[in-house]
């Protein structure tokens, strides 16, 4: 069954204690693409992304799946079709892992059979290998094994969005490859995909799409290299950086020389 | 860890060994053919206060159990308890006011109706204290203030009691038991208790879903709110009926699911009828030993959880401070 999703915002504001957050952002998700979503702390990324998720209503503007307003659908609906990754995630007990990885089909428990749920939660499983661990206590798992099993855990909703709030914070550049890897096989499978990153390389590396947001504004949006460029760069980071003219086995390459002075 | 399948069919046999056992010890021990010998006094014995007793055992264990395990499993703490929160001392207030005021007595359901009142807002405040993200200090902080503030309008009330024997019995009931009482005891509160059992377990998915937190919880669509005040009503009702009937058994909801929980996983909703099995043996078996205790007179059952309760609360937290810390 192939994805074909649209999931936008418009005129999206949020403000908080009457400073503005996000600042009127218009954008359009396409399914199928990976898009990653760039800017120093406080940007407004993980305000952006938790509206999109249906969690965080915005002061004004909407945000619409497929032509319906977040607002307007149920949120069982909502959580069928839009998984989200939250940036510090929470596992309150010492479950086992097959256990917390079938939390994430909570939204599916009076649809599908328990036949269909086990089997979705097996392909997360596997998808992210952690079917090895599926009876051990998340407790007993190092910072990079749950963060593989919490992905697991996003990815057995199987849902046509994932939205990924940091999801390669403290992970090892191993298991970030990995993590990274598999979000890009998710994409090409025809889930939409958006994640909130610092990593501007690994940012460039995974991503269809960047959007640079910068005090509540969308400032850049394009391919990596496109929207990456030394000028947003230095207007939104203060750093001096330029994209290297060698892109080294298809990967593309970025060079940080320093903060920018003046 | 999957729930290990002899769990339930052994908490099952326990409660019926248990309650075979409380109906037949006492000061007078019941022999098993009681009923065939034309034993007219052990006959009233079995039917109005030994069956009684052992039903209301198995009910308000089981009320408290499951109490304890939703608590906790919302509150996301294993130091969650209607006692340790104060809101079974909220439902004895509101049971202690119905009395004072004299309004108790206009009809039966009015005391218990009261304890309900009590124990609902008792859950309230809780929500307001605590919320859905406290620390396990503030947690314990807001019982401590809800256990002052209800043990002091307990006082006030008895302080202003006009007659010492009024006030006498309103301690000792207050202390908890399930001696004395009759089945039209357990005609109101099981109802009640049936409702809010009810309630608690309509919010299953919200209690598991909660492993993953406020935001992970609303993000797989529940909806918090509503399970706030399922949560509210269900324990309020279960523990105001339980408190109105039997006085104040407390930590029966901290200890059980924290036995449990090693045996049939930590999932919340997973835990919730085994609790509730489990509290009724526990309070079974609580209820048979204060019978067997040396003595002229028997020791109140809330007296001996909190006696076996109390440390075990300690330890709790003890070993959850080195946790945390």
């Amino acid at each position: 069954m192939k994805i074909d999703s649209r999931l936008s915002v418009a005129g999206l504001t949020v403000e908080r204690s009457r400073r503005s957050i996000l600042d009127s952002i218009s954008v359009q998700f396409v399914s199928g693409d990976v898009t990653a979503v760039l800017g120093p702390n406080g940007a407004g990324k993980s305000t952006l992304l938790s509206c999109m998720a249906g969690l965080l209503q915005p002061s004004l503007g909407i945000v619409d799946l497929d032509g319906t307003s977040l607002n307007v659908l149920a949120a069982d609906e909502r959580a069928r079709r839009i998984a989200f990754l939250p940036q510090i995630p929470e596992i309150s007990w010492p479950v086992d892992v097959a256990t917390l990885v079938a939390l994430g089909r909570i939204p599916f428990r009076r649809r599908a059979s328990d036949a269909a749920n086990e089997a979705a939660v097996l392909r997360a499983l596997q998808a992210t290998r952690t079917a090895q661990w599926s009876q051990r206590l998340v407790t007993t798992l190092s910072g990079g094994e749950r963060a593989r099993v919490l992905l697991a855990r996003v990815l057995a909703g199987e849902s046509d969005w994932i939205l990924a709030d940091e999801p390669f914070a403290g992970l090892d550049p191993a298991h970030q490859f990995e993590a990274a890897e598999l979000l890009r096989s998710l994409a090409s499978r025809g889930h939409g995909v958006v994640l909130t990153i610092h990593d501007l390389a690994l940012a460039a590396r995974i991503a269809d799409r960047v959007i640079v947001l910068h005090r509540g504004r969308i400032v850049a949006d394009g391919t990596p290299e496109a929207a990456l460029t030394p000028s947003t760069l230095r207007e939104v980071y203060g750093i001096e950086a330029q994209w290297l003219s060698v892109r080294e086995r298809g990967v593309p390459l970025i060079a940080i020389h320093g903060r920018h002075v003046g | 860890m999957r729930a290990q399948r002899w769990i339930m069919p052994a908490l099952l046999v326990l409660v019926l060994v248990l309650a075979i056992a409380s109906i037949a010890v006492g000061r007078i021990v019941l022999s098993w053919n009681v009923w065939l010998d034309q034993d007219a006094i052990g006959r009233t014995i079995l039917l109005e206060l030994r069956l009684p007793r052992a039903l209301l055992g198995i009910v308000i264990g089981a009320a408290l159990g499951l109490a304890g395990a939703a608590l906790q499993g919302y509150l996301r703490n294993p130091l969650a308890d209607p006692g340790t929160l104060g809101v079974s001392s909220m439902a004895a207030f509101g049971a202690v006011l119905s009395i004072f005021f004299g309004v108790a007595d206009f009809h039966p359901w009015v005391l218990p109706l009261s304890g309900v009142a009590g124990a609902m807002l008792g859950m309230l405040a809780l929500f307001l204290l605590a919320g859905l993200t406290a620390s396990a200090l503030t947690l314990v902080l807001s019982g401590v203030i809800l256990s002052a503030i209800a043990v002091a309008g307990i006082a006030l009330v008895l302080s202003l009691s006009p007659s010492p024997w009024a006030a006498g019995e309103i301690v000792r009931w207050l202390l908890g038991a399930l001696a004395d009482r009759g089945l039209d005891d357990l005609a109101i509160a099981a109802p009640l208790i049936a409702i809010g059992a009810a309630l608690i377990l309509s919010s299953r998915r919200a209690l598991d879903a909660l492993t993953l937190g406020e935001i992970g919880a609303r993000s797989l669509g529940i909806d918090l709110g509503r399970a706030q005040w399922q949560l509210a009503g269900g324990v309020g009702l279960i523990v105001g009926a339980s408190v109105a009937v039997s006085g104040i058994i407390g930590f029966v909801g901290l200890v059980v699911p924290h036995l449990l929980r090693p045996l049939v996983g930590a999932r919340p909703a997973a835990l919730l009828v085994p609790s509730a099995i489990g509290g009724a043996a526990l309070v079974l078996a609580g209820d048979v030993v204060v019978r067997l205790l040396p003595g002229g007179s028997e020791v109140q059952l809330g007296v001996v959880m909190s006696l076996i309760g109390a440390p075990f609360f300690f330890a709790l937290l003890y070993s959850m401070r080195r946790q945390v810390t």
